[in-house]
């Protein structure tokens, strides 16, 4: 008999507090596997912040610094000037990188600081409760946009990669989503690409993950996946939009049927 | 080595490095933007790294960052800028990461002045940003003694795992004297602590959450035992103390005010004296006790409202009556000022 799955060496075998339906799993089990395959797993030290992942070092088997709210990649950064030839990634939700640590990730991006950074885009602040997230939709119910978000009172949803896409410090800029295997497949080569540019010293690299909160927004797990789809791939289109090599990308949305 | 005639800011900066400082981060504010520019010339070409952070709130979690992976490592900023590190230094802590923070304190509030004030010191000994953390917090009244204490204040950041604080003012760091350094040291403390990648060890965890209100209170009471046990590195100086009837309470650059106003104050014929903090944390509680026993009056000379007053009126305990005399908004009292009040105190306890 052939075991063809287990549980990567880099997470411990410990139940996670994620809810149902969750796809923060999904995320740490494809970081974990990138440095499994990698090798990196004691030269490697994560940054967790402020948000539902706060207890991510609970679920890795490696050093950890937990962050205050936004601040992971000055962390980071702070840990790699003095460790360069350690592994370093943070870990962050987009109420943390996008809203109160958009100076923070802006500045290590743009000094293409040699760290890794996984963005976890679910448009919605989870931990808190379901409030407006700097992703969070136009006209997308939170319980501070009780009447959806309208531009005039609460600006735009930021796209993450395409600010950072402006600089010129980032080396490698993706953005995936877990909404399938196919998708999740592409998420985790994207995550590994993102290890190797650190590790092959070339700079800042940032994989945004589409994700599902289908607590704070009110559905199945299988609807979230569905609603990920048919709502966020056309405000938030995929691909990889820039890579060490210098190829760059434009992201083209995806076409739905324009409910979107 | 000789003596060189340094700026506080330099001296500092210098100190920090025979220190063996790995890693300097901060942001531009007057009135110490010579230590970092210093440190930007100095620390790559000594093994270390400089960066310019984009704000004081990144600056400090470097400081955390590279502090929680056992890095010698420090900030320096002046008053405005500290307000901005609250955040940080209640993470590091709570996750108790040692680090040295230097404030070259201006006058305040708000934008203020670049003009040398000790309005901070409340800020500086009475919190480390939210929560129930303290600084250990040390205050030069000379070059030299910056320097010396610079030395001390890594040691000190590393053997209780808890931020370290060197509160000057806008003149402490700008004007120059000489000053001398001691040789390099070695650091000998434990960092098995940090995380520094496990390798085939146990993993390692910088950290200020503790979910369980039961958990957290025994992490604050861990915290509390540090600063108990930190008591023994309380530092004061006693000048003309012996005979004194009216002892003059200061630190910093008041305190050199002050020395000059008790030696005009002698030449008078009044018995004066200065009682000098060098630790504003662990503050020297115990000597102004002593010393209230034995004098006649005690009076409070700050460059703000009234702040370390407090703490010796909360030392002396009614013992001897305490008077106060501040200057604010960045004024610095003049010797003949301070000896005026020195003159009335010594009439009020006379009647």
């Amino acid at each position: 008999m052939r075991q063809i799955t287990a549980r990567p060496k880099a997470l411990l075998d410990v139940p996670m507090h994620y809810c149902p339906g969750c796809t923060h799993g999904v995320a740490h089990r494809l970081v974990a596997e990138v440095i499994d395959e990698l090798g990196i797993r004691g030269k490697t030290i994560g940054v967790a912040s402020v948000g539902c992942s706060v207890f991510m070092y609970n679920y890795f088997d490696l050093d950890f610094q937990q962050a205050a709210h936004g601040r992971a990649p000055a962390v980071a950064t702070g840990i790699k000037r003095v460790l360069p030839d350690r592994v370093i990634f943070t870990y962050q939700g987009d109420g943390d990188l996008a809203a109160i640590g958009t100076a923070e990730i802006i500045h290590a991006a743009n000094r293409g600081e040699n760290i890794t950074v996984i963005f976890i885009n679910n448009a919605v602040y989870g931990m808190t409760g379901g409030q407006m997230a700097p992703t969070t939709l136009l006209g997308m119910r939170t319980t501070t946009t009780p009447f959806g978000r309208d531009a005039r009172l609460a600006g735009y949803p930021i796209r993450v990669v395409e600010l950072l896409n402006t600089l010129r410090g980032p080396a490698y800029l993706a953005r995936v989503a877990l909404s399938g295997p196919a998708q999740i497949h592409k998420a985790k080569k994207a995550i590994r690409r993102a290890f190797q540019t650190q590790l092959e010293g070339k700079g800042f690299s940032l994989v945004e993950v589409l994700s599902t909160c289908p607590v704070t927004w009110g559905m199945q797990p299988l609807d979230a996946v569905h609603w990920l789809e048919e709502y966020m791939l056309p405000e938030f289109p995929l691909g990889e939009i820039r890579t060490p090599d210098g190829r760059e990308a434009v992201l083209v949305p995806v076409q739905t049927d324009g409910k979107g | 080595m000789d003596r060189m005639l340094m700026k506080g800011n330099e001296a500092i900066a210098e100190a920090a490095l025979r220190a063996g400082v790995q890693a300097y981060f901060g942001y531009p504010i007057t009135p110490q933007s010579e230590l970092p520019e210093y440190m930007a010339r100095e620390l790559p070409q000594r093994g270390g790294g400089f960066l310019q952070a984009e704000s004081e709130v990144a600056a400090i979690n470097m400081v955390y960052g590279a502090g929680g992976a056992g890095a010698r490592v420090m900030t320096s900023t002046s008053s405005p800028g500290v307000s901005l590190m609250q955040e940080g230094l209640s993470y590091l802590v709570g996750s108790e990461v040692p680090c040295v923070v230097v404030n070259m304190a201006r006058g305040g509030p708000g934008l203020g002045n670049i003009a040398p004030a000790q309005s901070d010191y409340f800020q500086a000994t009475k919190s480390a940003g939210h929560g129930d953390g303290r600084l250990i917090v040390l205050a030069p009244a000379t070059i030299q003694e910056a320097a010396d204490l610079t030395i001390l204040a890594f040691d000190l950041a590393e053997r209780y795992r808890n931020p370290v604080m060197i509160l000057g003012d806008g003149i402490l760091g700008q004007m120059m004297e000489p000053v001398s350094f001691p040789q390099p040291v070695t650091r000998n403390g434990d960092v098995s602590w940090a995380t520094t990648g496990a390798g085939d060890g146990p993993r390692r965890l910088i950290n200020s959450i503790h979910l369980e209100p039961d958990n957290l209170e025994r992490h604050n009471l861990h915290l509390l035992e540090k600063y108990r046990l930190a008591q023994q590195e309380v530092r004061w100086e006693a000048y003309r103390m012996d005979d004194a009837a009216v002892a003059v309470a200061a630190y910093g650059l008041a305190a050199r005010v002050a020395r000059s106003a008790v030696d005009r104050a002698r030449a008078k014929g009044i018995a004066a004296g200065l009682l000098r903090p060098i630790t504003l944390f662990p503050f020297p509680t115990q000597a102004y006790r002593q010393a209230a026993e034995r004098v006649r009056a005690l009076l409070a000379v700050e460059m703000s409202a009234g702040q370390m007053v407090e703490d010796v009126r909360l030392a002396v305990e009614g013992r001897a009556p305490v008077f106060f005399y501040g200057r604010l908004g960045g004024v610095v009292p003049t010797p003949p000022e301070v000896l005026t009040q020195i003159e009335k105190v010594a009439a009020e306890v006379e009647r």
